[in-house]
C-alpha cells in the first residue's frame, strides 16, 4: 500500500483476529456477488483461510428495492482453518434498507453495521416495510453503526469522469469494498488487476475500468481519512497445509475433475447439458475449455441430454450430463436406458430446494432417496458425494473412475451451496493422479454354440470380468457390430431375452456390480472418537458445518466420532463395525430424513436424525446444540 | 477416407441371427429389406454403420441389422443418435422411428435433431397408428379415425410429416412407400439419396399397418390406384402423373391445381425446385382426399454445415488457439498463492 496509507495506519488502533464473518447484501442489481467475490480472493491470496455463502434470489432483476431482491454474500475468512462461512456475522453491509431487514438478525450483538445512508430514503423504507427509519430511532443501538452515504460520496469522486449516472451509480458497490479493505487492511491489488482483466480486456471497456477502480480506492481512502472507524482489523494469515493454493467454487471443481478424469483415461469429453440453476456453471466452464478435447452439446431438455450422453458413450467418449433435481427426474428414464446398456454415464445433480422448481437457487440435499432409488423397477446406480467445493474435483475423478471400471452409470451429488460456495483449493498433484484405463474390445470373446473348431468366434457384449463389467467395443470396430438397448438382454449375448430365469440372474448382476463397488472404497476415517457417545454420520456439503460441530463437540469433552461418507451406493463396508462402536447414531441432513432410512435399513440401527429444510446449511450452533440434546436423552 | 480395400458387402451381411418378429405381412419387413440391400451399394464400412431407434414396431429394426445398434427408449433416439454422431462424426448412422415415437412422444427431439442438421438419415415409418400398444389412434391419424382409444373417432388434426420436417428447416425431405405395385417402386432411391446427402435426410415411409391400420395407404401403393392417387417429383421436371401421364400439376396464383395435359402443355406445369422451401410446403400439403396426387421423392435438398463437423471444428480450433489443454496449466489457472512449510 502506499506511502500515505501507512502513515493513516498510525493513527488507528489495530485489532488482531482470529477470524471474521462480513455480509454484503444489497438489490440484486448492487453487483453484492462480484463484491464478496473479491474480498475472497483478496483475502484468499493474502493467506487466510475462507468459506463463503452466496445467496441470491431465483430472479435475476426483482423489483428494486424489494425483500425478495436481496442478494447477499457472506464470507468467513480466518487465520484458522475453517469450514463454514460462519453462522453469526461480525460486519454487515447493507447498501438499502431491504438489505438490512432481512440480513440484520444474523449480526451479532457489538457487530458492525455499514449501511448506504443514500438508499434509506422514504421509498426504499416503505418498500423494506419500515414505518420508520431504522438508522433514525433506537432499534439499532446493539451495533456499531455506521452510516456513510455511499451513494454521493462515489458519485462526487467520479464526477470529473464524466462518465454517465449510470455506470457511476453502478461503481458505488466497488467504493464499498474498498471502504472494507480498508478496514481489513487488505491490499486493492488483487481487485484492480481482476477489474482491468474483466473490463478493459474481456469486455473491451478500459474506461469502466478505469471508474470501477477509482471507486475502490475512493472508498478505501474515504475510509483512512473520515475518522469514523476508531480501529482497523487484521485477521493474520492462516497455517493452512503446505503447497500451492487457489480459490475455487464446486461447479468450477466439478468441471475440472470432469476434464482431469477424461484426460486422465486419454478421452474426449462430451458433456450433454440443458440449462438449469444452480447446475448451469458446469456447462459455462466446461465449454470455456474445448481444448482440453471437450465437446459440449447444449440439448433441447433434460431427457435429451443424458440421451446424447448415452448416444456419445456407446460411441467411447467420456459422457457427462448434469443437472439440478427437477432436471434428473427428467432423466430417470435415460438413467434407466444406461444403466440396462451397461454404459458409463456420470450424471451430476446439484442439489437444490424442492420439490418441483422449488427454491432454485437454495441449497438441500433431499435428492439421495432420488439417487439411490428413483427410478422405475430395480435399476441401481452408483451414488457418491462430494463433501466441500474442492472436493468435488476428487469426486468428479472418482465418478468418472468408478463408471468406466463397473460399465454403468454414476450420480454425483454435489448442492448449491458448494457448488456456488468457494474455498482454498490445495492444488492436487497431476503426477500423482492414477491413469484411468480404457482397453475398448476389439477382438471376439466366445465362442458360439452352433460352430464347430476351437478358438473365439463371436462377440459376447454382455460377457463380465472379475467386476462384473461387460466389454466396450465402440462403433468403428470391425467384426464386434452388436445391438444395446432397453430390452431386457441375455446374459453374455446380449440378445434380447424374456426368459424368467435370464431376467433374475441379469437384475442379481446389474446389483452385484453396483455392490462390487464397495471393494474400491478406503477404510472409513474417523474424526474425533473411533467409539464412544455418538457417532455423527454425514454426507455431501454439510461437511464444514459437521467437521466444525465435531471439533466443538470434542473441545467439550464429548465422546463424538464423525464419519462423512462420499460412497453412498454402495455404503462403505467396514461402516457397520464403527457404528456397532457407539451408543447414539447421528444423521445429521438437510431434508426430512434420507440417508437415516438406508442407514436404518442396512444396519437395523435405531439412528437419529436433525433435519433442517429452510434452504440453508446447518449452523455449526444449531448442531452442537441438537447432539448434545440427543447425547444428554 | 479412403475406401479401397473394402470388402464387397451383400444384403446378407447386414442381417443378424435375430429372428424377425414383425407380424407376417407388416410393411415393415419391405423396408428392412430394402435397407439390407441399399446399404452394400454404399460402399462405407459395415463397422462404421450405427443404427438408433426408439420404441414402437419400427424401432425394433435395430436388432435385426447386422451392424453396430442401439434401440433406446420412447421417443429419444434423435437425442441418443445425436450423441453418437458427435463422439464420432466419421460413423454412418441412422435412426428408425415411427409416427408416434418420432412425432408424438419423440416431436421435440427429432425437430431439433433436423434444425441442427446434425448428418444422420431418419426413416419414419407412418402407419398412422400405434402398432405395438395394440391399435390407438397416432398424430398422424386421420381426424374421425375410429380406434380403440377414439371409439366415437379422433378429434385430434392431425399433423403432416413433411411439412413438420420443412417447418423445422430439414435439409433433406423426402417420402416412398413401403411397397408399390404401381411401378413407382422408389424406395431404394430415395434411401440412397438420404444417405448420399450431407446432413439430417428425413424420410417419410407410408407403412402398411396390416393389423390395426390395414389398407390406410393402399391408394398410394396398389396397381390401380398407385399412378392416380401419387405424383413422383423430379427436380427440374414439370409435375405429370396418372396411368396414361395425362395429367399434371399447375401453379395458379397461390394454390396447386390438377389440370389435364389434354387442355395444359407441360411447360405451363408446375416444374420442381427442390432448393425451395416455400414451394416444397406447397407440395407438402397436397393429399389424395382433396382430389390432388400425393408427391414422392424428394421435396427438398438444401446444403447446410452439419453439427457435427462445426462442433469438432470449434474444438479443434480451440486446440490451434490456446494449445493443447495441459492438466497441470488448467488446474494452476487463475490466481494462485502459496503457503509455504
Amino acid at each position: 500500500m502506499n506511502t500515505s496509507a501507512t502513515a493513516a495506519n498510525r493513527q488507528f488502533a489495530t485489532e488482531t483476529l482470529e477470524s471474521a464473518v462480513i455480509r454484503f447484501c444489497g438489490d440484486s442489481g448492487d453487483g453484492m456477488q462480484l463484491t464478496g467475490g473479491e474480498f475472497t480472493t483478496t483475502s484468499a491470496v493474502y493467506g487466510n483461510d475462507v468459506a463463503t455463502f452466496p445467496d441470491f434470489p431465483a430472479e435475476i432483476r426483482a423489483p428494486a428495492g424489494t425483500l425478495p431482491g436481496v442478494s447477499g454474500f457472506q464470507v468467513n475468512f480466518a487465520s484458522t482453518e475453517i469450514y463454514t462461512p460462519g453462522d453469526k456475522v461480525d460486519v454487515l453491509v447493507a447498501m438499502n434498507p431491504a438489505g438490512l431487514k432481512t440480513n440484520i438478525a444474523d449480526l451479532k450483538g457489538g457487530g458492525i453495521l455499514i449501511v448506504n445512508e443514500d438508499a434509506f430514503n422514504n421509498n426504499n423504507l416503505k418498500k423494506a416495510g419500515y414505518a420508520s427509519n431504522p438508522l433514525e430511532d433506537e432499534s439499532l443501538k446493539e451495533f456499531r453503526l455506521f452510516k456513510i452515504p455511499i451513494s454521493r460520496l462515489c458519485e462526487e469522486s467520479l464526477a470529473e469522469t464524466g462518465m454517465g449516472a449510470k455506470a457511476i451509480g453502478r461503481a458505488k458497490n466497488m467504493y464499498t469494498l474498498g471502504i472494507v479493505y480498508w478496514l481489513f487492511d487488505r491490499s486493492l491489488e488483487p481487485t484492480i488487476k481482476h477489474l482491468t482483466d474483466l473490463f478493459a480486456k474481456k469486455k473491451n471497456q478500459p474506461e469502466l475500468a478505469e471508474l470501477n477502480i477509482k471507486a475502490l480506492k475512493a472508498g478505501y481512502y474515504m475510509g483512512e481519512t473520515a475518522e469514523m472507524f476508531q480501529s482497523r482489523y487484521v485477521v493474520p494469515k492462516a497455517k493452512l497445509a503446505p503447497g500451492k493454493y487457489r480459490q475455487i467454487s464446486g461447479n468450477e471443481a466439478t468441471a475440472l475433475g470432469l476434464i482431469a478424469g477424461a484426460r486422465l483415461a486419454n478421452k474426449t469429453l462430451t458433456y450433454a447439458g440443458y440449462p438449469i440453476t444452480p447446475a448451469s456453471d458446469i456447462l459455462h466452464f466446461l465449454s470455456a475449455y474445448k481444448n482440453y478435447h471437450v465437446k459440449t452439446l447444449q440439448m433441447e431438455d433434460e431427457i435429451a441430454a443424458i440421451c446424447a450422453a448415452i448416444g456419445a458413450s456407446f460411441t467411447g467418449d467420456i459422457a457427462i450430463t448434469a443437472s439440478s433435481g427437477p432436471g434428473i427426474a427428467l432423466k430417470g428414464e435415460g438413467i434407466g436406458l444406461a444403466v440396462m446398456t451397461e454404459l458409463p454415464v456420470v450424471i451430476v445433480n446439484v442439489q437444490r430446494g424442492g420439490p418441483s422448481t422449488g427454491l432454485p437457487t437454495k441449497t438441500e440435499q433431499a435428492d439421495l432417496l432420488q439417487a439411490v432409488y428413483g427410478r422405475n423397477s430395480e435399476c441401481p446406480c452408483i451414488v457418491i458425494a462430494a463433501r466441500s467445493p474442492g472436493d468435488c474435483f476428487d469426486a468428479a475423478v472418482e465418478a468418472i473412475r468408478l463408471a468406466i471400471k463397473y460399465m454403468t452409470p454414476v450420480m454425483l451429488l454435489t448442492d448449491g451451496y458448494i457448488a456456488n460456495g468457494a474455498e482454498p483449493w490445495l492444488l492436487p498433484q497431476v503426477g500423482a493422479m492414477k491413469p484411468i484405463e480404457i482397453k475398448h474390445a476389439t477382438e471376439f470373446n466366445g465362442h458360439s454354440d452352433d460352430a464347430d473348431g476351437e478358438g473365439n468366434n463371436v462377440y459376447l457384449p454382455y460377457l463380465r470380468n472379475e467386476n462384473l463389467a461387460r466389454p466396450w467395443a465402440i462403433p468403428g470396430t470391425p467384426k464386434l457390430e452388436h445391438r444395446v438397448g432397453g430390452l431386457e438382454k441375455a446374459e453374455n449375448t446380449g440378445n434380447v431375452s424374456y426368459d424368467p430365469r435370464n431376467h433374475q440372474r441379469m437384475v442379481d448382476l446389474r446389483q452385484a456390480k453396483v455392490e462390487k463397488v464397495a471393494q474400491d472404497i478406503p477404510p472409513t476415517e474417523i474424526q474425533g472418537e473411533s467409539s464412544g457417545d455418538a457417532l455423527i454420520i454425514g454426507w455431501g456439503g454439510t461437511y464444514g458445518a459437521i467437521h466444525a460441530a465435531t471439533e466443538r463437540l470434542l473441545k467439550r469433552q464429548q465422546k463424538v466420532g464423525t464419519v462423512h461418507l462420499r460412497h453412498i451406493n454402495p455404503l462403505p463396508p467396514d461402516l457397520g463395525d464403527i457404528i456397532k462402536r457407539f451408543k447414539h447414531i447421528i444423521v445429521p441432513e438437510l431434508n426430512k430424513g434420507q440417508l437415516i432410512r438406508i442407514i436404518r435399513d442396512h444396519f437395523l440401527v435405531d439412528a437419529v436424525g436433525i433435519n433442517k429444510v429452510q434452504g440453508k446449511p446447518f449452523l455449526v450452533s444449531e448442531l452442537v446444540a441438537e447432539i448434545e440434546g440427543i447425547i444428554a436423552r | 477416407m479412403t475406401q479401397i480395400e473394402l470388402p464387397k458387402y451383400t444384403a446378407k451381411d447386414f442381417a443378424t441371427d435375430q429372428e424377425v418378429r414383425w407380424c407376417p405381412g407388416c410393411g415393415d419387413y419391405a423396408i428392412l429389406a430394402a435397407v439390407r440391400k441399399v446399404l452394400p451399394d454404399l460402399n462405407h464400412r459395415k463397422e462404421n454403420y450405427v443404427f438408433v431407434s426408439g420404441i414402437g414396431c419400427s424401432s425394433r429394426f435395430p436388432y435385426y441389422m447386422g451392424t453396430y445398434g442401439i434401440h433406446g427408449i420412447h421417443g429419444r433416439a434423435p437425442a441418443v443418435a445425436t450423441g453418437v454422431k458427435a463422439a464420432n462424426p466419421e460413423l454412418d448412422v441412422w435412426l428408425v422411428t415411427g409416427d408416434g415415437d418420432g412425432l408424438s412422444i419423440g416431436g421435440n427431439h427429432l425437430m431439433h435433431m433436423l434444425r441442427r442438421n446434425v448428418n444422420i438419415k431418419v426413416l419414419l415409418f407412418n402407419n398412422r397408428i400405434y402398432g405395438l400398444t395394440k391399435g390407438q389412434y397416432s398424430p398422424t391419424s386421420l381426424e374421425g379415425h375410429r380406434t380403440k382409444s377414439t371409439p366415437m373417432g379422433s378429434i385430434d388434426h392431425p399433423i403432416h410429416p413433411i411439412s413438420f420436417a420443412l417447418g423445422v428447416e430439414a435439409t433433406f425431405v423426402a417420402r416412398c412407400t413401403d411397397v408399390n405395385k404401381g411401378g413407382l417402386n422408389i424406395l431404394g432411391d430415395v434411401l440412397k439419396a438420404a444417405a448420399n446427402h450431407r446432413g439430417s435426410a428425413f424420410v417419410e415411409i407410408y407403412q402398411d399397418c396390416n393389423v390395426f391400420n390395414h389398407q390406410a395407404f393402399f391408394y398410394a401403393t396398389e396397381k390401380d390406384t398407385a399412378r392416380e392417387t401419387t405424383v413422383l417429383l423430379e427436380h427440374g421436371k414439370p409435375l405429370v402423373f396418372g396411368a396414361n401421364r395425362d395429367k399434371g400439376v399447375r401453379l395458379n396464383s397461390t394454390r396447386l391445381e390438377v389440370v389435364s395435359l389434354d387442355k395444359v402443355k407441360e411447360d405451363d406445369l408446375l416444374f420442381h425446385d427442390e432448393t425451395d422451401p416455400a414451394l416444397a410446403f406447397l407440395l407438402s400439403r397436397m393429399s389424395h382426399t382433396q382430389g390432388m396426387p400425393e408427391p414422392v421423392g424428394v421435396f427438398h435438398r438444401i446444403h447446410k454445415p452439419c453439427y457435427e463437423d462445426m462442433l469438432t471444428a470449434q474444438m479443434n480450433k480451440a486446440i490451434e488457439q490456446r494449445g493443447e489443454g495441459n492438466l497441470e496449466k488448467l488446474i494452476h489457472s487463475g490466481s494462485t498463492w502459496t503457503v509455504g512449510e
